[in-house]
């Protein structure tokens, strides 16, 4: 991990309607950082996604990505930065087949640059990043429609579209949620392999057995504020922490 | 199994295709029958046609078809990037005026002023929709209905492009063969043009964007230059119909930018199936012949005219095309075992 700041959030808040959604939020992600954020459900994390890689713009505050203001900047031109995103609820192209999904990404400006844009090949490469995720090159499961996909392969093919984007910041949101045990358990190694090469992960997670054995820091939100920060062992053994979690004792 | 299960009954398509949509291995000439048959036949026949009706009332039949045909590619392009257009009016208005215009007042030849329409139509209606691109579903739908009839009243009310009168006496096409012909070349180039280039990468995108133009944008694609750009094509495809039958009738008036020009291709569409582009094709042969030939009703042209559109549309929900499609591929020989 460098010193370098990849990721900034200054005083970040959105509000909706009457609701804090995210409330003057600190952050700062360095450049080869696994970083875990928890909290209970409606705590603001997703939002905390969505003002980062512009799907929502914030109402107050700012996003610096390697210095430079990215806030309420077009998604389409925070994806091609280097910043990825997967979806809650595994957002894939249902009608096209599974590896056709991983073409856009190919065929962005990010990507076409990088390789100089030349046709014919984007679908090897499709089919190489699909491969590497468990989806068997010689069977027919790449060949397949998304929409007919189980949900375990559609968040895997959701987490592919990422990495055929050449990410430098991958944020991902609720990657394992309603994945089966195997899956989780094939997909944490290359998260981990992502990692070691130099990915920069936010993980945004409720199963915190698989995300505290990946990450090196962990956020806890609550009320869309930062309620703690720091190594897992540190965040958990927080009072305040473990009563957002799991609620205070009942005296008798 | 009938006959003690010497016989068992194979699709054909199974042996042709190997593996692939795109390699075929074929073992007999029957083989070759089933595969070219459906495709080779309606071309030729479209090709012939002109030949056997000239000269009849029914080769203006055809030449209609081709325009409607056209306007119905342009509508299906729209939809398959998930734009539902209900202004085809405007596409075909634009092409009509802007080719009329040229010819009319800087006395363009008609070979100027056909690809000028064309490209011109394509660029303005762009322009018109680019600025409401971002509105999505039924929103976007509102506008582009609004448009044509927009456009249809500044021309009354302003007195603009001669107003009500419309430009008269424009170029005629040097012989009848080359308006037939231009229409159903162009309508073949667009029908397989379009269905190759869904095909490619840059299909897959517009293919996406109906499904989730959110995904679009997280993988660093932007949505709305690609909308842009499929406007474009279909706006272009629309006025090229335009600019043909505004050299056909030598005239060019508000009545091109009339609901008709909306309603008959989504009609059409709807009927020969979404999203396959044949459909649209089909459906515009069907439709615009039947409310030829139902002329001879009278009164109740229109009234008959809707009733079969309306059977059609509660048989075949999917679309004549794409039933047809599905029996083809389930085409069965028996084969001995």
């Amino acid at each position: 991990m460098s010193q370098e700041v990849l990721l900034k959030v200054q005083k970040l808040t959105k509000v909706f309607g009457g609701i804090m959604a995210v409330c003057d939020l600190e952050l700062e992600v360095r450049r080869g950082e696994f970083l875990g954020i928890i909290g209970p459900n409606g705590s603001g994390k997703t939002t905390l996604i969505n003002l980062i890689t512009g799907f929502v713009k914030p109402t107050s505050g700012k996003v610096l990505y390697r210095g430079q203001d990215i806030t309420g900047k077009q998604p389409y031109r925070i994806a091609c930065l280097g910043i990825a995103r997967t979806f809650q609820m595994a957002r894939t192209l249902q009608r096209l087949p599974a590896f056709k999904n991983i073409i856009v990404p190919l065929c962005s400006p990010r990507v076409t640059k990088f390789r100089g844009g030349k046709y014919g090949e984007r679908d090897d490469v499709a089919i190489d990043i699909l491969d590497d995720l468990g989806f068997e090159r010689d069977s027919f499961v790449p060949y397949k429609m998304a929409g007919s996909l189980p949900h375990g392969y559609l968040k895997r093919l959701d987490l592919a579209r990422c990495i055929a984007l050449r990410p430098d910041l991958l944020i991902l949101d609720e990657l394992f949620s309603g994945m089966a045990m195997s899956e989780v358990a094939a997909t944490l190694p290359m998260l981990e392999k992502f990692h070691r090469e130099g990915l920069t992960i936010i993980m945004v997670e409720h199963r915190l057995r698989e995300l505290f054995r990946v990450a090196d820091r962990v956020m806890v939100m609550n009320f869309g504020q930062k309620i703690a920060d720091g190594s897992p062992q540190e965040v958990m053994e927080q009072e305040q922490v473990q009563r957002a979690y799991l609620g205070t004792e009942v005296e008798d | 199994m009938p006959e003690g299960g010497k016989y068992r009954k194979e699709r054909l398509d199974r042996g042709i295709k190997a593996r692939s949509d795109t390699l075929y291995v074929l073992a007999s000439w029957k083989d070759l029958c089933y595969l070219l048959l459906p495709r080779v036949v309606p071309l030729g026949l479209l090709f012939i046609l002109p030949v056997v009706l000239h000269g009849s009332y029914w080769e203006k039949v055809l030449f209609y078809s081709c325009i409607f045909g056209l306007l119905s590619l342009s509508w299906d392009l729209m939809a398959a990037v998930g734009l539902v257009s209900l202004g085809q009016a405007l596409f075909f208005g634009a092409g009509a005026y802007m080719a009329g215009a040229l010819n009319h007042y800087l006395g363009w030849p008609i070979f100027l002023s056909i690809p000028a329409g064309t490209l011109g139509g394509a660029a303005f209606c762009t322009i018109l929709l680019v600025l409401v691109v971002r509105l999505r579903g039924v929103y976007f739908s509102i506008v582009t209905l609004i448009l044509p009839l927009l456009f249809a009243h500044l021309i009354e009310t302003l007195e603009i492009l001669e107003g009500t009168h419309g430009l008269l006496s424009l170029s005629p096409y040097p012989s009848g063969w080359l308006a037939i012909y231009l229409a159903i070349v162009g309508l073949v180039v667009v029908l397989f043009g379009f269905r190759k280039l869904l095909d490619e990468d840059f299909g897959m995108i517009l293919r996406g964007i109906k499904d989730d133009d959110r995904v679009i944008m997280a993988a660093g694609v932007n949505v709305y230059w690609y909308k842009a750009q499929a406007i474009f094509l279909a706006g272009a495809v629309g006025s090229f119909a335009g600019a043909l039958m505004t050299h056909y009738y030598q005239f060019v008036g508000r009545s091109v930018l009339a609901l008709d020009y909306t309603i008959l291709p989504l009609a059409a569409v709807v009927m020969g199936g979404t999203g396959s582009f044949a459909g649209a094709v089909l459906g515009s042969f069907i439709l615009v012949p039947l409310s030829e030939a139902l002329r001879a009703m009278g009164g109740l042209r229109m009234a008959l005219y809707g009733l079969i559109l309306i059977s059609a549309l509660a048989a075949l929900p999917e679309g004549i095309f794409h039933y047809l499609e599905r029996k083809y591929h389930q085409f069965e020989r028996m084969v001995k075992i």
